[in-house]
C-alpha cells in the first residue's frame, strides 16, 4: 500500500455545468479522479452527486432535456467533444447502479452481455471471460454450478456482484459506482467494499455514497457536494480529519444532512 | 347501521359480479345445448371434414369455412403483428414521451372505428386494388387478412406499449451503460424482458379476428370454397353463422349453432397453445 503508484488523472471535469431544462444541478464542478484509486462523492440527497457520477459515461444523456457545458477529460480526450462515440465511451467507463439490475437472463447470459454487445460469439472465449470476470467479482464459487439459472433468483447482493461482474467482464477502465450498497445489509455492504478494494489494482474507481462511513473507509479521496457545486475535494483523511471548510465539516460532523 | 349497508354492498358487488360470469356460463351453456345434439345426430366428422355445405339439402360440412377462419386469421397475425409490434417498439422507444401520450391514445381510437365502417372501406378502397393489381373478385381472404389485420393493430400496439413500458428503466440503463446501443438493447433486454406481454397483446388480437364477423362479411368474397390462393372468395365461420342464420330453420338452424360450438372450441384451442407457449418460454427463462 505505502509504495506509492505514479499518480496519473484518469478523469478531469472542468468547469462542468449542468442544466436540467431551466434548473441548473452542476455548478461548475471542478474534480480530478485518479487512476487505480478510490474517489468517493458525498452529500445530502439532491447535491448532485449521483448527477456528476452520470457525467463521466454520458448516462445523462438519456434524460431529455439536459444540457452540459465544460469539459470531461478522460486520458486527455474530451468526452463530450462530437466525435466521442458513446457505446464505446462506456465500456471504457463502466457503471454500476444503486440497485442491482441484472438482466432477467441466465447468470451466463448477464456475464457475457457486454461481449454480445461488442459482437464476441465465441464460445471459448466467452466463457473463459465469464468465468474470469466471476472470480473477480468473488461470484465464481457461489453460481458456477448454476450458471444457466437466471440471474433474478440470486440473493441481492450476489445480483450486485453480477452487475459487477458483468462490468469486468468489458474490461472497463474505469468503475463508477452510484451507491452500490444501499438495497444491501451491512455483511454484504463489507463484501462489496472489500471487493472494491481488491479491484483498485486494476481498476479507477469513482462511488457515491450516502454513507460517511463508508467513503472514510474505501476511498482514497473524497468531494463534498453541495446543492450543486463541489464544496471541498481532498485526500479523504484530510476531508474526515481537518477539512477546511466551514460546510464540509458540519456534515462530516453531523450537524445537518 | 353502517354494518348492515357494508354488507348490503358486498352482496350487491357480488350479485353484479357473478352475473357476468353467468351469462358468459349462460352464453356456453345455450350454444352447446342448441348446436351439441346436432353434431352427435350428424356425426362429428362428416360436420368437420366434409367440404359440402349445402342447407337446402340436407348437407352440413364446414371444412371449407374452418380453414377459411385459419387463414384469415393467420393471414391477419401476418399483417397486424410485426406493423403493432414494431409500432409499439418504435413509440415506446425512439419517440420522446410526450409524443407517444398523444399517438397512443389516438391508435387507440382505430378500436372506436366501427367494423362495418372497416368492412366499408375494405370494399370501396382495399377490394378494387387487390382487383386491378392481383386479379381475382378482389373480394377476397387477401382483402380479410389485411382488413383485420388492421383492426387488430390498436390490440397488438397498445397492450405491447403497456408491456414495454413495464420493463424496469434500470434494464435498459444497465444494458445501455454496457455500451450496448438502443438497438441492442431493445432485442437483448427490452423485447425479452416483455416477451409475455407481446404475446399477450398478439392472442388478444388473434382473438379479434377469428371472432370478427361484419368486416369480414363485407370483404371476403363469402363463397364457401377452400381457398387455393390469397385472391380466392373465402367464408370464415363467423360469416356463415351471421349470413345464414335470418333465415336458417329445423337441422339448418341446429347446424349454425354447432358451427358456433366449433368456433368457440378453435378459440379455446388456440388461447391454450398460445399460454402453453408463454408458459414453456418462461420456464425455459
Amino acid at each position: 500500500m505505502e509504495s506509492k503508484i505514479t499518480v496519473r488523472n484518469k478523469i478531469e471535469v472542468s468547469n462542468l455545468d449542468l442544466y436540467y431544462g431551466k434548473f441548473q444541478a452542476l455548478i461548475s464542478v471542478n474534480m480530478s479522479i485518479q487512476q487505480n484509486m478510490i474517489t468517493a462523492l458525498i452529500g445530502p440527497s439532491g447535491c448532485g452527486k449521483s448527477t456528476l457520477l452520470r457525467c463521466l459515461n454520458r448516462m445523462n444523456d438519456l434524460i431529455h432535456g439536459v444540457k452540459i457545458t465544460g469539459e470531461v477529460l478522460l486520458d486527455g480526450t474530451d468526452i463530450y467533444h462530437s466525435t466521442m462515440e458513446v457505446t464505446g465511451l462506456r465500456t471504457r467507463v463502466g457503471m454500476v447502479f444503486q440497485r442491482p439490475n441484472p438482466f432477467p437472463l441466465t447468470i451466463y447470459d448477464n456475464v457475457v452481455y457486454g461481449l454480445r454487445v461488442a459482437g464476441i460469439r465465441n464460445k471459448k472465449e466467452s466463457d473463459e471471460i465469464a468465468e474470469k470476470s466471476l472470480k473477480g467479482a468473488w461470484l465464481w464459487d457461489q453460481v458456477k454450478d448454476k450458471l444457466d439459472h437466471s440471474a433474478l433468483e440470486l440473493p441481492l447482493d450476489q445480483q450486485q456482484r453480477l452487475c459487477i461482474a458483468r462490468l469486468l467482464a468489458v474490461k472497463p477502465e474505469v468503475i463508477l459506482m452510484d451507491e452500490p450498497c444501499s438495497a444491501l445489509d451491512p455483511i454484504a455492504t463489507m463484501k462489496i467494499e472489500e471487493l472494491m478494494l481488491d479491484l483498485k489494482k486494476d481498476y479507477t474507481i469513482t462511488i457515491v455514497t450516502h454513507n460517511m462511513q463508508q467513503a472514510s473507509r474505501v476511498s482514497d479521496y473524497t468531494g463534498y457536494m453541495l446543492l450543486g457545486e463541489m464544496i471541498e475535494f481532498s485526500d479523504t483523511k484530510i476531508i474526515f480529519t481537518r477539512p477546511s471548510k466551514k460546510l464540509t465539516e458540519d456534515y462530516i460532523s453531523g450537524k445537518y444532512g | 347501521m353502517k354494518l348492515i349497508s357494508e354488507k348490503g354492498v358486498k352482496r350487491l358487488l357480488m350479485i353484479t359480479a357473478f352475473s357476468a360470469i353467468s351469462a358468459l356460463l349462460l352464453i356456453a351453456l345455450f350454444i352447446i345445448n342448441e348446436g351439441l345434439p346436432f353434431i352427435f345426430k350428424y356425426g362429428l366428422k362428416e360436420f368437420l371434414f366434409s367440404s359440402d355445405w349445402q342447407p337446402h339439402l340436407g348437407k352440413f360440412g364446414i371444412y371449407p369455412m374452418i380453414v377459411a377462419s385459419l387463414w384469415v386469421t393467420l393471414g391477419a397475425m401476418l399483417v397486424g403483428a410485426p406493423l403493432g409490434v414494431a409500432g409499439a417498439l418504435f413509440l415506446s422507444e425512439y419517440v420522446p414521451k410526450s409524443v407517444m401520450n398523444i399517438i397512443k391514445p389516438t391508435i387507440e381510437l382505430l378500436a372506436a372505428i366501427p367494423s362495418v365502417v372497416y368492412g366499408f372501406i375494405g370494399v370501396m378502397v382495399l377490394a378494387p386494388i387487390i382487383r386491378d393489381n392481383f386479379g381475382g373478385p378482389g373480394l377476397s381472404l387477401l382483402a380479410g387478412s389485411i382488413i383485420l389485420g388492421i383492426m387488430i393493430l390498436p390490440t397488438v400496439i397498445s397492450i405491447s406499449i403497456d408491456s414495454i413500458l413495464a420493463v424496469p428503466r434500470s434494464y435498459r440503463e444497465g444494458s445501455l451503460a454496457l455500451g450496448a446501443t438502443t438497438w441492442q438493447t431493445i432485442h437483448m433486454v427490452t423485447i425479452k424482458a416483455s416477451k409475455s406481454g407481446i404475446i399477450a397483446s398478439i392472442i388478444l388480437g388473434m382473438g379479434r379476428a377469428i371472432g370478427e364477423t361484419m368486416a369480414v362479411i363485407m370483404v371476403a368474397g363469402n363463397s364457401v370454397n377452400i381457398p387455393h390462393s390469397p385472391l380466392d372468395s373465402v367464408r370464415t365461420l363467423t360469416a356463415n353463422i351471421a349470413l345464414e342464420m335470418s333465415y336458417a330453420t329445423g337441422l339448418h338452424r341446429q347446424a349454425l349453432f354447432a358451427t358456433g360450438v366449433i368456433l368457440f372450441i378453435v378459440i379455446i384451442i388456440l388461447n391454450s397453445i398460445a399460454s402453453v407457449a408463454i408458459r414453456k418460454r418462461m420456464v425455459k427463462k
